[in-house]
């Protein structure tokens, strides 16, 4: 989506992203808004989904659509603009963690924002 | 280079993934990132070898049964792929013939169980296997025992016996020399040598203790040498059929450094807390590894609270016990 080196490749690929993704899950299920949805997931998995989010939203290689994101989520009663703005502070907070600049998490916090539509199915 | 998979055999262009030969012959896995990153499209390489760089970043248990990612994974050989989660299907593939060796009482309704397969069956420590017995009915148990000692006393298991169970019951009853057929060792709640050093925990609910202990006397017989902490959770105090104190499981050559401790639920305890509590001593959590065996709930529970707790999940091998379905 970029010519630019993207922060994805400048974070250091998908291995930093395995860091970057635990970071963010723990976040995310230690906020206890959020960590009903995600009581009866397999956690093997769905830290792999987190992966590709998070290598979405810093411009890294992937296919996600949103259909995708509308499937995955479609059965989640009750999420509003609530529970992504939660997200989204989750993500941020991770990345400020391993010390990204401000910039780049506005960027990254705006890529992932993108999918709001999808995520609440409007 | 040859791929097979789900029957079917397709051929792949030199340099090509195996995500990208399938999708052209119409198989499509899924997939988003085509980068190793999302692993959606992690397979199983049955037989042959997918290559290094398509098992880099994942569970080293996972590594070692041969997952790997079909998006980075360019063979230079034939190779025959599952899908990830795809076991044989128990009572359709039976490996061998066995006869039941020994029954005994452990404690509370709960048997030790030995087996001896009429030819050498090669598994890990702290696989399962199913049972099928005469009339057919199929049950998965895990292995109590390590493959040494299994070759000494035949392939043990901790059998907790239900009222009117169709094997439980029938194992209880069961003459020595009883035959049953069992099936291909699987699961991945194994130990992996290669850090002998690091800290380990394991933690079992009801008889899923059984597969654990026979884990941590593997990883000593390997040589493991870094302290560990084994903790039993039972509903009720008759549940601790291994008994309060240190039991032998952990073998006559246990290290200072091996730790004991039950929780019981109807004391007050809860087992995903007492993870925690014990997961503080053994230092850097990020640097432990754990296994967990028991209910599906229990083992659910103690995986979220260690990784809440600091732990990384690549580090964390469970095996969830399924209700029989029939």
């Amino acid at each position: 989506m970029t010519t630019q080196t993207s922060l994805y490749e400048r974070l250091g690929g998908s291995a930093a992203i395995d860091a970057a993704t635990e970071l963010f899950y723990r976040k995310v299920l230690a906020d206890p808004l959020l960590a009903a949805y995600f009581d009866d997931v397999d956690m093997d998995r769905q830290i792999a989904k987190q992966a590709a989010f998070l290598t979405m939203a810093l411009g890294g290689p992937n296919a996600y659509t949103g259909r995708d994101l509308r499937a995955a989520h479609a059965a989640l009663e009750g999420i509003r603009d609530e529970h992504v703005d939660r997200v989204l502070v989750h993500l941020a907070q991770a990345l400020r963690d391993l010390g990204v600049a401000e910039a780049d998490i506005a960027a990254a916090g705006a890529v992932a924002d993108s999918v709001r539509d999808d995520v609440l199915n409007r | 280079m040859r791929l097979r998979f789900s029957g079917g055999a397709f051929e792949l262009d030199p340099g090509e993934s195996v995500l990208d030969g399938l999708a052209r012959h119409g198989v499509r896995l899924p997939a988003a990132c085509r980068a190793g990153a999302c692993h959606g499209c992690l397979v199983r390489a049955v037989h042959g070898l997918p290559g290094p760089p398509s098992q880099a970043g994942l569970k080293n248990s996972w590594r070692a049964d041969g997952y790997f990612l079909a998006c980075l994974a360019r063979p230079v050989t034939d190779l025959t792929i599952a899908l990830a989660g795809d076991e044989l299907p128990a009572g359709d593939e039976m490996l061998a013939e066995a006869a039941v060796a020994s029954v005994r009482p452990l404690g509370t309704g709960v048997l030790k169980v030995a087996i001896r397969p009429q030819q050498p069956v090669a598994f890990r420590a702290g696989q399962h296997l199913a049972l099928r017995r005469d009339g057919g009915v199929v049950r998965v148990y895990s292995i109590a025992n390590t493959p040494a000692e299994a070759a000494r006393d035949g392939i043990e298991f901790h059998v907790r016996v239900y009222q009117g169970g169709a094997m439980s019951s029938w194992l209880a009853a069961a003459a020595p020399g009883a035959q049953i057929s069992i099936g291909q060792p699987n699961g991945d709640c194994c130990y992996l040598p290669g850090q002998p050093d690091g800290p380990l925990l394991l933690a079992g609910t009801g008889t899923g203790i059984a597969p654990l202990a026979a884990v941590l006397r593997d990883a000593i017989r390997h040589g493991h040498a870094g302290p560990a902490v084994l903790i039993h959770g039972a509903a009720d105090p008759s549940g601790l059929y291994l008994g309060a104190g240190p039991p032998a499981c952990c073998g006559p050559a246990t290290p200072g450094s091996v730790r004991w401790r039950t929780c019981v639920r109807s004391g007050g305890e809860d087992i995903a807390e007492v993870v925690c509590r014990e997961l503080t001593p053994l230092g850097d959590p990020a640097a432990v590894h754990a296994y967990l065996c028991g209910g599906r709930r229990a083992v659910s529970r103690m995986r979220r609270s260690l990784f809440l707790a600091g732990m990384t999940l690549r580090n964390i091998c469970a095996d969830e016990f399924r209700q029989a379905s029939s």
